[in-house]
Formats: structure tokens, sequence, C-alpha cells
């Protein structure tokens, strides 16, 4: 008995809408399993987990904090993996634009004026691009292997950030604490809304990350950069002789994730933190590869797809309050659903059967 | 001196076990970037099953069996399913590094089992070799054991041209009747055990205490290590000792006082590894004539 794979020759409209569907169903299947071993009731986890966060307005804002950041670096990798190329160290890129936007702020204290958000979102972009384009100048130059260079710099990034806020840049007045002072409020990000029963913490980076995504979407969709981006991936034989820069589609993918996942950085330290600390990000670089997929490298689809993990994080701190479950469920979690998620993708694409008898060549 | 050279070898035998086991899945074509996750979830098996039973050997069948399994599931999607095998392994080391947590949580701050070094009459007593590799762990003699192992069955037997065959010209393999699905399934679950090997030293020999993401890169750096090795097994043992020398001198570097930021010697095998790839990938003809051919693409058989 085995299994055998045929591509199908035209895969249904609706598969393509439902293989996303078919992989939450099975995660929360496997969630219910795993909540079952871990001696929790299974319908009453996946509730608190899942629903329960959608409830009320307080959470709903915290959806939208952690959405923001997963949805623009998700959007940024939509790009590189459409085109084939492979950026796994969005992590590493979002702390150098967080670190290059608090640069202002940490060596100005003083700054103010209007101006000062957006310089610190350009700064973060251009820091987030460089980072990025370490792997991509190093593939092109000399064919270093650019998965394994992106995703070292990841620790190299995090070192330098650590080094930073305990070092030159921590606060002289914060007894101590590895972290820089507080931005001035010019250098925040404003709340959407302040007051009423509807307040929270949610800011303008969910704005700019829906913006960027629509940008993005008419990028793939209807320019040529989006064509060559997409020939390239999906034939690099036709790309060459279409007369695309190979090198030049790789560079421009990593510059292009690069500076998404820099502005990710910028609007988790000038959102919610407000200062730059040791650690800033809870595996968001790696989280948006999850995210990327499961909106099917669509940048539309990516802003439901951001929420949904944003969900997963949210729903990981409700159970640890109210479940004793420890937050480590939401990374196997993660997994999980990026397993189903490609599974879903080649069984849609594919008839499957299972064929008793061997084959026997003539 | 000798006592360096110890720390240096045991700080390398992880990443030889895990890179000599990955060597092995690249060449029959599979690219299993969940290298970092199966050796993580093979770390907290060993330490686990250690520590509640007592005996670190059956440690070490706990953390290769883990790893196997993990490497079963990468096996299921990207050979089984055809599924982007970047994507997959990436999943597989997330997914591991959640299930370690998970599994591990209890036993932050528990001292553990360690395992005790080997002692072979005669073996242990010679110099420089003994006390390096004789009357140490019994991991490492089974890494380096495992390397000319892999080295003569790749290149001196027929199974081993068979796994070449498969990894270089998948369609073709399968034209002269060669199972490809099964020769990879294979290969990959022997990459899972040697990353839960790799796991089992860290937290039995390296360490013995659970420490959460204790893997801390080292699966990746093992991945990298395939690449400097250019596919061959000799290279191998050459790169992840010079990997182990890296980060033991950061340590002394760093017990010295050296005036640099302790970040900056933390970065450095980090550093030397992407140094280590840009070099390799100079040398364009080393890397093509071993690269397997088919590395990463998904097979799906014809009829």
């Amino acid at each position: 008995m085995r299994l055998e794979l045929r591509p199908r020759a035209n895969v249904p409209w609706w598969a393509n809408a439902l293989s996303p569907v078919a992989a939450l169903a099975v995660t929360a299947a496997v969630g219910a399993v795993l909540f079952a071993a871990l001696g929790k009731p299974p319908g009453r986890a996946l509730y608190v987990y899942f629903v329960e966060p959608l409830t009320d307005p307080w959470s709903l804002h915290e959806l939208t904090v952690k959405a923001a950041p997963l949805i623009l670096i998700a959007v940024g990798l939509s790009v590189a993996f459409r085109a084939n190329r492979w950026n796994i160290g969005a992590e590493g890129q979002l702390i150098a634009g967080a670190i290059t936007a608090g640069a202002l702020p940490v060596l100005a204290p003083g700054v103010s004026g209007a101006w000062v958000v957006p310089a610190m979102l350009l700064l973060a972009a251009a820091g987030g691009a460089a980072w990025g384009a370490i792997p991509a100048i190093l593939k092109t130059r000399f064919g270093a292997n650019e998965i394994l260079v992106s995703l070292m710099l990841v620790y190299v990034a995090g070192l330098l950030l650590d080094y930073l806020v305990r070092g030159p840049w921590r606060n002289p007045g914060g007894f101590n604490f590895p972290e820089t002072a507080s931005f001035p409020p010019d250098a925040r990000l404003a709340e959407l809304i302040t007051d009423g029963a509807f307040s929270g913490r949610a800011n303008t980076g969910i704005v700019i990350a829906v913006v960027l995504a629509i940008l993005t979407f008419i990028l793939i969709a209807r320019t040529l950069k989006g064509f060559e981006i997409a020939v390239s991936g999906e034939s690099p034989r036709a790309a060459r002789f279409a007369g695309f820069d190979e090198r030049r589609t790789t560079l421009f993918v990593f510059l292009y994730s690069g500076a998404f996942a820099g502005i990710a950085g910028a609007i988790e330290v000038m959102g919610t933190i407000g200062q730059l600390r040791p650690a800033i990000s809870p595996g968001y670089g790696f989280t948006a590869i999850i995210v990327a997929f499961l909106g099917r490298l669509n940048p539309l689809a990516i802003i439901v797809a951001g929420y949904l993990l944003a969900l997963s994080y949210i729903g990981g701190e409700a159970a640890q309050m109210m479940l004793q479950l420890t937050d480590r469920t939401t990374r196997v979690f993660q997994g999980v659903l990026l397993f189903a998620v490609l599974a879903s993708d080649t069984l849609l694409r594919h008839e499957v059967r299972l064929v008793r008898a061997k084959t026997v060549a003539p | 001196m000798i006592a360096i050279l110890l720390t240096i070898v045991t700080a390398a035998t992880p990443l030889l076990l895990a890179a000599i086991g990955e060597l092995v899945v690249e060449r029959s074509g599979v690219l299993n970037l969940g290298v970092e996750g199966m050796m993580v979830v093979g770390a907290v098996a060993a330490f686990a099953v250690a520590l509640s039973t007592g005996n670190p050997w059956l440690g070490v069948l706990a953390g290769a069996g883990a790893g196997a399994a993990l490497s079963l599931v990468f096996a299921a999607l990207a050979v089984g399913l055809a599924t982007n095998q970047v994507a997959t392994g990436l999943a597989l080391t997330l997914f591991g590094i959640g299930v370690a947590g998970l599994v591990g949580e209890g036993f932050v701050g528990v001292p553990g089992v360690k395992l005790p070094p080997l002692s072979v009459p005669g073996l242990s007593d010679l110099p420089i070799i003994g006390p390096l590799i004789f009357a140490q762990d019994p991991l490492t003699l089974l890494s380096l054991a495992l390397t000319a192992g892999v080295s003569v069955f790749l290149f001196r037997t027929r199974a081993g041209l068979r796994l070449r065959a498969v990894g270089d010209a998948p369609a073709a393999a399968q034209a002269i009747g060669l199972n490809v699905i099964g020769i990879r399934v294979a290969a990959v679950i022997f990459g899972g055990v040697c990353a839960g090997l790799a796991g089992a030293h860290l937290t039995l020999v390296y360490t013995s205490q659970w420490i959460e993401e204790i893997t801390a890169g080292r699966g990746w750096i093992a991945l990298a290590l395939v690449v400097f090795a250019s596919w061959r097994p000799g290279r191998v043992i050459l790169g992840a000792y010079l990997f182990g020398a890296v980060t033991i001198a950061q340590f002394h570097a760093q017990a010295l006082g050296v005036a640099v930021p302790s970040q900056l010697l933390s970065a450095l095998p980090y550093l030397a590894t992407i140094l280590v790839l840009v070099l390799i990938a100079a040398n364009r003809r080393a890397t093509m004539v071993n690269t397997p051919a088919a590395l990463g693409k998904p097979f799906v058989p014809d009829r």
C-alpha cells in the first residue's frame, strides 16, 4: 500500500479558499487532543484560546497590537517567498529596524515635532533593509546560502541590541536596568481610540500595516516588478529568457522584506513598549512565516491570517491565566498550524489515492 | 593543553552528530531545516528519561527516539506529501522548540544525570588520543564512528550509491527501480536519530541540566557545517572541531576578561558561520561537484 499523488489538472476555485480553513480545523482538532493530554477540558480550553479574546474590547485592542507587526513582516516575506527566495531572518531585521528607529530618540532625547514619527519609520525601514541586504549581497556576490546567513544574523542582531541597551544606550537614570530611556511623546505612535468604553492600546501601527499590505498587493498584481517576481519564483529559466536579472530580484526581495520587518520593529518599540529593551519581540519574525503561508502569500489574505496568529498569542496568555496552561502551547499550535497549511495545500492540489499493489515495471 | 582540547571535543560532538545525520539526509536530496527542532526535543527527552529512570543510557535512547519521531512528521509531509521542504523544516523547528519548552517546563533548574565517561582498557591510557576520545563520553566516540561509517556507506557500498543516486537524479533512480520515497524517508529518520543524539549529548554530557532553548542555534550551525564540508563526511569532522574551538575560545576570552563586549564574543560562532559560508561558496568548483543535484526539490513519483 502506498500513497499516490497526481497533480489536479485544474484546481477548483473553492479549494484555494478552503485550504486555510481546513488547516485551521485540523489544528483545532490537534489542540483538543493536546489539551486533553494536559488534563484540561478540551472544549473549554479551545474556547478560552480562540473565542473568548474576541468578546471584549480590551483583548481586541491587544489582538490588533500583535497583528500589526505580524501582518507587516508577513506581507514583506510574501514578496520574497513568491520569488522563491528564502529570507528566514525577519526576526533579525525587525531588531535592526528597532535599533535604527530607536537611535533617534536615544541619541537626541529632546526631539519633538510631527516629523519624528515618520523619520523613525524611515530609519527603521532603512535599518531592516540594510540587515536584509547582507544575506542578499553575500548570495549574489559569493553564492553564500541565504537561508543560513539570514538566520545567523538573527542571533547577531539580538546580541547587538543586548549590547546597546546594557552598554552605551542604557538609561543613565534607570537604576541599572538594561533598557534605554523612555521615548519622548513625539516619538510614540498615537493610540487609535483614547477614550470611551472602546479605548485601548491599539495604535496607528495597524493602519500602517494595512496600507502597506494594500500597496504590496498592487505591486504584486499590477506592476511589471510583481510579474518579474512571480516569473522568477515559478520558473527561473523563463525569467532569464525574459531578460530579468536574477541578482537584482534577489536583492530587491530581501531589501523589501527587510524594510517591512524593520518597520514592524519600529512599531513595536514606538507603540506599546516605548523604549529599547534586550527582548522586544516574542518571535514575530518566525511566526510571520506561518502568517505568510496561511495567507497563501496574498497580502490581503495575510491581514486576516495576521489576526488569526495574533489570536494564538492572546489566547495563549488567556489560557495561561485562566487554565494555568503554559504559553509554550502557543508555539506548538503555531508549528502544527504551519504543518497543516502545507499539507492541505498539497492535498487540495493533488488527487491522492491509496494504491494497493506495487506497480510492476514492464 | 589536553584540558582545552577536551573541552573543544565536547563542544564539537553535538555539532558533529547533528551534521553527519543531516549530511545523509541532504545526500538523498532532502533539505531538512528542522535540525534545531529535532535536537532540542532530543535534548529534553534525554534529560527527562535519564532523570526519571536514573539511567543515562535510557536517556540517550529516548533522545534518539524523540529525534526520530519528529523526523517522521517531516518525512510524512515533505517526502510523502511533497510539501515545500524549507517551510516544512521551519515548521518542525518551531514545533520542536514549543514541544521541548512544554515538556521541559518542570525541569528548569533541576540537576540532571550525567553520562559516565568511557573507560576502554588499554585504549583509554594512550597518550593524547586516549583522554581525547576513549576516556570521553561514549557519544563522542559514537560521533566519530558514525562519521567513518557514513563515509564508508556513502562511497563504498551499493546502498550508499543508491542513496546518492536518489539525491542527484530521483526520476532516473525511480526509472531503474529504486524506491525513491522509501530511501528518502529512511535518510530523514537517520537524520532525526542523529539530531536527537546531539540533543542528548547537550543535556547528558555538555551541561547535564535543562535550559530553555538549550540548543542556541547549534542545529543551524550543523546545517551550515554540511555546506562547509561540501557534503563530504571527513570534512564535517574538521568543521565541527573548528566550531568547537571557536565556541571554547569565546568562553576563555570571556573568562580572561578580554576588553571586548561579551556580546561580540557570544556572536563569534554565528559570525564565523557566515564567514565560512561565504568562503566555501566562493570556491564554486568544490561546491558544484558535491552538491546533491536534486537538493530541496520535492519529488512526486511518476506512475
